[in-house]
């Protein structure tokens, strides 16, 4: 069984010999076959915009989401402050859910950078190859019979066709990839927005496992320490000096007296 | 011999390293059978930088077809696997060498 490296080689190759091997006339299909390499060299020129412009759309949505991590930041604090723990424990929860993701979805976008960066590389390559192709193909017109030309023509063809190739399968994993992305940056941005955690439990999605995981260590409990050393909040959680309307009040009868007949 | 590192380009390597690029094209072949995905992408490179070192680049006005291609370095198992179930409609006939 022939191995990756020889298989991908013969599918390039079956794909851009059968139509050259068909043409009788030597010079017509050059003419032909150079067109058909300039129309390749816009559709990988649109697709590289295509990508870019992607990529600047997923940049945008992720400051965004950095922005809602500093303001579930700002909500645990202000919880804390008015000595809700339980409040500030959800914001420090979900503000770590979504930094989580946004590690991943940063990650992957250094992945795309160095696709993408590869991409101009071949296109630039592929504009090369095809001025090379269009000089080859006058001096071939001019100095051989047609025999010849076909032969040699049809290697030129077949090396081009294998970069158009190449550069065509990068394009579409880099925009695979940025979809990918687009939809995982929709899927948090969607559940920090609608703030509606339970309703992704029955799911049992990603995030949702995440979200337990970090729950459940000891990362929140943690930050939470940590918010509340800074807000000079020790151990026991003192009073604020507003007062706190949960507080009984000193003068309030015992309300089990008044209770206790009820039954 | 000529061998093309997909969304990178092509390398003129010496024909003795054949026997080099064909052991570790059987460690990708035996990753993907495995579902490995960490030892292919291990394959893999070890194939990109056997070619790199060994390798002189080819110009950009160069218009060769190559004997042998070598996917890119994060190519997933289920993309793997669709290279590799190619079989029905490739001919599978011996590459020129």
């Amino acid at each position: 069984m022939p191995g990756l490296m020889s298989r991908l080689s013969l599918i390039f190759r079956a794909k851009f010999s059968k139509a050259l091997d068909r043409a009788e006339n030597p010079n017509e299909t050059l003419d032909y076959s150079y067109e058909q390499q300039l129309q390749q060299l816009q559709n990988v020129k649109r697709g590289i915009a295509d990508v870019t412009t992607a990529k600047k759309r997923l940049e945008l949505q992720y400051a965004s989401m950095q922005q809602q991590v500093d303001k579930l930041d700002g909500q645990a604090r202000d919880a804390l402050k008015a000595n809700r723990e339980d409040l500030a424990r959800e914001a420090l929860t979900r503000k770590s859910a979504l930094q989580t993701q946004l590690q991943d979805i940063m990650a992957q976008g250094q992945q795309l950078e160095a696709q993408q960066q590869k991409l101009v590389e071949g296109e630039r390559q592929l504009q090369a190859k095809v001025e090379s192709f269009r000089t080859q193909k006058e001096v071939i017109k001019a100095q051989y019979n047609a025999a010849e030309a076909q032969v040699r023509i049809s290697e030129a063809a077949t090396g081009i066709g294998e970069h158009m190739a190449d550069v065509g399968l990068a394009i579409e994993r880099a925009k695979d990839k940025t979809q990918q992305m687009q939809a995982r940056a929709n899927a948090v941005e969607e559940l920090t927005a609608s703030g509606a955690l339970e309703d992704y439990t029955a799911s049992g999605d990603d995030i949702d496992r995440q979200l337990k995981q970090i729950s459940q260590s000891g990362q929140v409990d943690d930050e939470l320490a940590k918010l509340k050393a800074e807000l000079g909040q020790g151990e026991a959680p003192k009073q604020l000096e507003g007062g706190d309307a949960a507080e009984p009040a000193p003068a309030a009868e015992p309300s089990q007296a008044s209770e206790e007949p009820a039954s | 011999m000529i061998v093309r590192l997909l969304g990178e380009g092509q390398f003129r390597v010496p024909e003795d390293l054949l026997a080099r690029l064909n052991e570790l094209d059987d460690e990708v072949l035996r990753a993907v059978e495995n579902g490995d995905e960490r030892a292919l992408w291990d394959g893999l490179q070890a194939l990109a930088e056997a070619v790199r070192s060994a390798g002189t680049k080819l110009g950009d006005d160069e218009l060769v077809p190559s004997d042998a291609i070598v996917p890119p370095e994060d190519l997933s198992l289920e993309e793997a696997r669709d290279l590799l179930a190619d079989e029905g409609f490739i001919p599978d006939i011996a590459v020129r060498r």
